[in-house]
Order: C-alpha cells, then structure tokens, then sequence
C-alpha cells in the first residue's frame, strides 16, 4: 500500500498528489513515470513522476480526471492508500547542454515538462518555456515552471490569460526572431506534440515529446504501447517514453489510443451510476 | 514385483479424467478437467509397474522420484505422496496441469511401448490437489540460518523454483517481482481454465510460509540494481526475468485497434481479470471474428480464452501443416472441442482497419511445405497468386517473445546473445558475472514452466555450492 500523503487542486479536475514511495523518490529521473492501481480490481495506468522528495519520501504525480480511473483516484485524498505503485519505469530523459533549450508543455503535459525543464537548468541551459491550456481556470503549474526557466511564456486558447493563441505560434515566434534553439522538449495532447514537432521539424530543431500510449505491465513483458517511431515498432515503456518527435507515427498512436472508447464510456457511466450525485461534466 | 502381477497390472486401463462438457465450459472460465477421484487415482497409480530403473525420471526436469510417489498413492498414502514430490518440485499443482507430460516422463514409461503410459501428470496433480484440499500441507523442518542473503529476480516458475530450494538449505532469500502478484506467466499467462490462479495462489503462500520474502512492484534494475544487491548484503542474485517484449511480424496494419500480441490479451484477461469487466477496470475487446497467429501453446491458450468471450468464429492460422502444430495435442484437441477453426497452410500478409483504424479484415496466402529447413520441418512457402481475405476484428499475433530488456540494460557487464537472452553455464546457471546467476525464458527464451524450474533447480544447487564455498 502506498499512502497519499498531501493532495492539491490545480486546475478543475486537475490534481497533485504526493505519494510515500521512498525508494522510487530516491532513484527516479526526469521523464520518468510510474504506474498505479488504485485497488483490487483496478486498472494499471502510466503515470509521469513530476517530482520527488527524498527525505519525505514522496513522489509527485499530476492527474487529471478523463477516465473512471483517474476520476476514482480524484476522489482520493491524504491518508488514503492506493494499492499498488511501481516504478520508475521509462528511459531517463537525456539530459545535456544545448545551450537553448525549449520546453513546451499543453494542458496537463506541463507537469512531465517540469522536471526535465529543472533538469535542463540544472544542466546549464537557458531554459525558455511555453506553457499553454484551453483557458486560464485549466492552467496549471506556472508560478513552478517560471522558478525553473529564464523565461516563461503562457498561452490561452481562449485568450483568457496570457497570450491568445497555441503554443506552437509562440514557438514560431522564437525561431522567427532568431533564437538559436538547441532543443526542444514538447509534452501534452498527441495533436499540440505533432504541431509542435512540425514547427521545429523544416529547421531541423532536436525534438523529443513524451509519448503516453496504452500500456498493461509497463515493464517490457506485454507490447501494448508500441508505437511505430521512423517507421519501426517501439515500446513506449523500455524505449521511452520519450522519442524523436519528427520520427513519430501521431495517427497511428491517436488511433490506438481510441481502441477501448466503447468500454471507457461505459466504466465511467457505472462509476457516474454508482457515485449519484457527483457529475463529471466532460 | 513378480511378473504375474505386472502382468496384472498392464491389464488395467487407462483412468479417463473426468471434465466440463465442451458446450458447457466455452461459457466459462472455470477449470475444463475436474480431476482424478481417489478411487480413480488409486486405479491408475496400480498401472505403475514400479520398474526398478525408472526411466520416467530421468525424462523428469527436476527428477521427481516418480515411481516411489505413485506407489503411495496405489496405497492410498496421497499426503505422503505430496510430500514425496515436494522433495524435488516445490509447484506440483502447478506442474501436473502444465507440464508437457507427453513429451516427458510420460514419453519414456515403459508401459507406454505397448499401450498407454501411466498418468503421471494426474497422478501428480492428484496429490497436491488432495494435499491442498485436505488442508495437510505440511511446510517442511528448515536447517539452521547459513548467513547467506540471495536475491531473486522475478517471482515466476524459475525464480519460485530457486527461492523454494534455498530455503530448504538454509539460505535466506528475497524474491522481487515486477508485477503487482506473484507467479509470473502462471499469473498472467496461462488461463484460468487450464490453471486455477487460486491454485498458483496457494503455492506461493506455501513459499512464504517456508520463509520466502516476496516483494511485489519491484522492477529490479529500475529501482534497485544487480550491482547493488551484490554490494548490500546478498551474496547471489538469481535473474528470472522472464519473456519479453513480443515478437510482431512486421506486415502492414499491425498496429490497428484489435490487433494483440499473445502476451498483451492474456495478461489483459488473465492476471487483470478484463473478463469481468466492467467490474474488473481492465477492457479487451470482445471480437465477432477472432483470428490467433502461430501454433505453439500460447497461440492455444489465446485461442481458448477468446473462445469463451462470446465470438462467433475463433479461429488459429498456422504456416505449417497440422503434423508440424507445436502446441500440445491435449490443448489441440480441447480447442477443436470447444469449436476452435484451423486455418492451416496458411500466412497473414496484411491487416487491414476500417476508417477509424480498427481491424476488419486480414489479408492472407497459403502456403505449402517445401524443403526441410534448419529446424528439420519443412519450410513453408508461399503459393504464388494465392491471396485471400478473411473478417477478422480481432486478430492476436502469438509468435514468440524476444528477452527483457531490463536486466541487461542495466547490468551491462552479464553477457547476452545477440537476442538478448542471458548466457549461462546450462549446468549451473551461472552467468559471466561472479554471483549472478540465471535461468527460465529469459535465457532460453520462449520454453516451459518446467524447464524453468529445472533451470531453477540446477541454480540453487550451484549458488548452495558458491555461497559454501566462495568458489566461482
């Protein structure tokens, strides 16, 4: 049992938790991720590990609900337990000095985006950030990614907060301005990594994206996350869960990661069924 | 024995284990064969003609003392014949519903030249059913603690095997597992139909009961490494990682929605229960038409469980010919029961998805037997202009298992082959790191539950024999 030790909303329906889990706090890396089990008859699912605390021995995990999982465990606070974590999984991202690096994070996507970002600092980059979400109510973790970054940028599609508009045209923005971008690291909907992957891509611009497809085990035994990535087969939970994002197949993955609709639609609609009176209202 | 009542004994038939109507058990997931009755088992154990150079056990992995077990059981002795078998084979509830009995101790019983061998798997599972069931499972009187920590990577058969033997000699073992359960593919691999997960259940708690230290979410090379357990206080690591990553064919389409590998469905139904769903979390979907790739046992297995979620076709396609299935004629004759297709002589070339890219249908060839190949079966080929289509919306590729990337990735200096499988000494399990050993399909890749064991087996003898005497 794993304890859930402080739990804070960030955005509606987003949420930070801190979990005991010693050992993992003390060997994870920047990109990598965990996977959970909230009970018995629980699902696993794929976690990025956002932060750790050592002498706490605690990892930081953000979630935001879209699924009867996630849903369940928003519905979970400090003091309670969940079931089974493990971890860390995944490749460390690969960490060095670009000199500029970018880090984009879309929507939820900001919470893997923060570690490496620190990483990268830490590493001697000039770190520039581009945080974006739908409006300013689902931004989450600004005050922490501008600590991490010698600049920070923030977009809102509803021009809510921030400047008006996607990531990617603040991106565009940089290079057309001159900026000589080293690397960029872009994490969030499938949709907003293949756009940022095509901005960089006619400048040939390293560009990895943090890939979160279905997986069972996570641990290398059962091929559910592969993805094909410049044309080969590649399993997400040993060979990622970062990638080329020039190189990466994003139809197939979004194609893949619609196979179970039927069956999320209706898990969700037994937990709406059984819990009454809450409303989720996506 | 004198020749007359050997005589007598050959006389007596073959016991028919009694199982769940084919109609009847593709509608669950309940065990297909109930077992022998005692009356039943007693009868078979006569057939033994307690030969006094055994050959069955030397056709036995771990070299269970056969004749001696089944002597108890022809008198009525089923605890002590448990424990007979527990002296050598630490999963015998396990081993006599999986082992490859036909092509083991049972392939060489003597009986067997003129008729019929003696049930041995059922016998076997006779006995730790009875043992079980009967609440008499004794755990044996362990020696004195030797001082000795050992690790063990993974909690499947060959690790179970290891962690089980240490024990009985004194040594204290850690065995850490991956997974959220232990039991490894007997967990997440072999159906509940064919193995009882309470039964799996059971053995490792007679583990732990012995003194095994079993830590579950635990990926060693993740969280802890080889290297370190070798520095805090474990004089001997056993690595059973286990299969790996599956293999794919690498035609078009393979990654459509409802395209499995063998590994992924059953894990899915199996060790996360998607049967249940909606009351278990984990989904799979339910194909109309199944079509399972390959003709070993876990394309067997795949096979059945999708029989029993309620398709209208499942069907098996094979390049070979029936002679040359690898599958066990018993799962064979099982899925025919239960209205499994073969589509042999037949090879998928292209799955083709539907606009949301979902599989609709699977284009094929057929195919037919050439020359011999290096395996010594005849290569099939491809004929020519052969082309066809068949309805598929689930389709589940089950052609092998490379090796875990894990250990190697992170134990740079364990020699691997060029498939990454872990090389070992194959009489000792001892890797080309000093205190490292290993065994089961992460260095044979896709085998047995028993040659896992026994691999486990001829390691704990060998880390005994390291950790008395220092010797490399």
């Amino acid at each position: 049992m794993y304890e859930i030790t402080e739990k804070v909303e960030l955005a509606h329906t987003v949420y930070l938790f801190k979990i005991k889990a010693p050992l993992i706090a003390r060997k994870r890396k920047a990109g990598q991720f965990v996977v959970l089990r909230l009970n018995e008859h629980g699902e696993r699912i794929p976690l990025t590990i956002v932060d750790s605390d050592n002498a706490a021995g605690t990892i930081t995990i953000i979630v935001q609900e879209v699924g009867k999982t996630t849903a369940m465990l928003g519905d979970m606070g400090a003091g309670d337990n969940i079931l089974d974590v493990v971890g860390p999984l995944g490749r460390p991202t690969h960490i060095e000095n670009f000199g500029v690096a970018v880090c984009v994070g879309g929507g939820i996507g900001t919470a893997p985006v923060l570690p490496i970002a620190r990483a990268l600092k830490e590493a001697g980059n000039k770190v520039v950030s581009i945080i974006g979400a739908r409006n300013k109510g689902l931004l989450i973790l600004e005050k922490e990614m501008r600590e991490a970054s010698d600049t920070l940028y923030v977009t809102t599609d509803d021009g809510s907060y921030g400047h008006h508009g996607f990531v990617t045209q603040v991106l565009q923005n940089l290079i057309d301005e001159g900026m000589k971008i080293g690397f960029v690291v872009g994490i969030g909907p499938i949709p907003m990594m293949r756009a940022v992957s095509n901005t960089t891509k006619p400048y040939d611009i390293l560009t990895m994206v943090s890939l979160n497809p279905i997986m069972v085990d996570g641990t290398g035994m059962c091929g559910a996350c592969r993805v094909t990535v410049g044309g080969k087969n590649q399993f997400v939970c040993v060979d990622g869960p970062e990638f080329n994002g020039h190189e990466v197949n994003y139809e197939e993955l979004i194609l893949r990661n619609r196979s179970y609709m039927k069956e999320e639609k209706m898990a969700m609609e037994e937990l709406t069924y059984h819990e009454g009176a809450k409303c989720y209202d996506k | 024995m004198d020749p007359k009542e050997t005589k007598e004994r050959m006389k007596i038939p073959k016991q028919v284990m009694p199982e769940q109507d084919p109609g009847e058990r593709v509608k669950n997931f309940f065990e297909v064969p109930y077992g022998y009755t005692a009356e039943q088992a007693m009868e078979e154990a006569k057939r033994c003609i307690q030969c006094k150079k055994p050959l069955c056990v030397g056709g036995c992995p771990v070299n269970i003392d056969i004749p001696w077990f089944i002597r108890l059981i022809s008198e009525g002795k089923f605890v002590e014949a448990a424990h007979k078998i527990k002296e050598s084979n630490g999963l015998p509830a396990v081993c006599g519903r999986v082992c490859p009995q036909e092509d083991q101790c049972e392939k060489v019983c003597i009986i067997g030249k003129k008729g019929e061998p003696v049930s041995i798997g059922r016998l076997e599972r006779f006995a730790a059913d009875y043992e079980r069931e009967h609440g008499e499972v004794r755990i044996p009187e362990l020696p004195k603690w030797s001082g000795k920590k050992v690790s063990v990577v993974g909690a499947g058969p060959a690790g179970l095997t290891v962690a089980g033997d240490l024990v009985k000699k004194g040594h204290k073992v850690t065995v850490f597992e991956a997974l959220h359960t232990a039991g490894g593919v007997l967990m997440y691999g072999i159906p509940e139909f064919r193995l009882p997960k309470k039964i799996v259940q059971s053995e490792v708690e007679y583990l732990k009961r012995m003194g095994v230290d079993i830590v579950l979410n635990s990926v060693v090379g993740k969280l802890e490494t080889i290297d370190e357990f070798l520095s805090n206080g474990y004089s001997a690591v056993f690595v059973g990682s286990g299969a790996g990553l599956p293999y794919f064919m690498n035609i078009p389409g393979e990654n459509l929605a409802g395209v499995y590998a063998a590994n992924e469905y059953l894990t899915r139904v199996n060790l996360m229960k998607a049967y249940q769903f909606p009351e278990a979390d984990t989904p799979v979907i339910r194909g109309r038409k199944v079509v399972v790739i390959g003709g070993g046992n876990t394309a067997m297995d795949s096979a059945r469980t999708a029989l029993r979620l309620c398709p209208e076709e499942v069907s098996i396609v094979y390049r070979r010919s029936r002679e040359e299935l690898p599958a066990r004629v018993e799962e064979i004759h099982h899925g025919e029961e239960e209205g499994l297709k073969f589509r042999l002589l037949t090879n998928p070339k292209k799955f083709i998805g539907d606009k949301d890219g979902r599989l609709k249908a699977i284009e094929c060839v057929r195919m037919e037997l050439g020359e011999p190949d290096e395996s010594g079966r005849r290569r099939p080929v491809e004929v020519k202009g052969s082309e066809f289509c068949i309805d598929a919306d689930v389709a589940i590729v089950a052609i092998g298992n490379g090796a875990n990337p894990l250990i190697p990735q992170t134990t740079p200096d364990i020699k691997v082959n060029k498939w990454g499988n872990i090389t070992v000494n194959p009489d000792t399990g001892r890797t080309s790191k000093r205190g490292v050993f290993s065994g089961g399909d992460i260095v044979r890749g896709g085998a047995t539950v028993i040659l896992a064991m026994g691999d486990g087996k001829k390691a704990a003898d060998s880390i005994d024999e390291y950790l008395k005497t220092g010797v490399w």
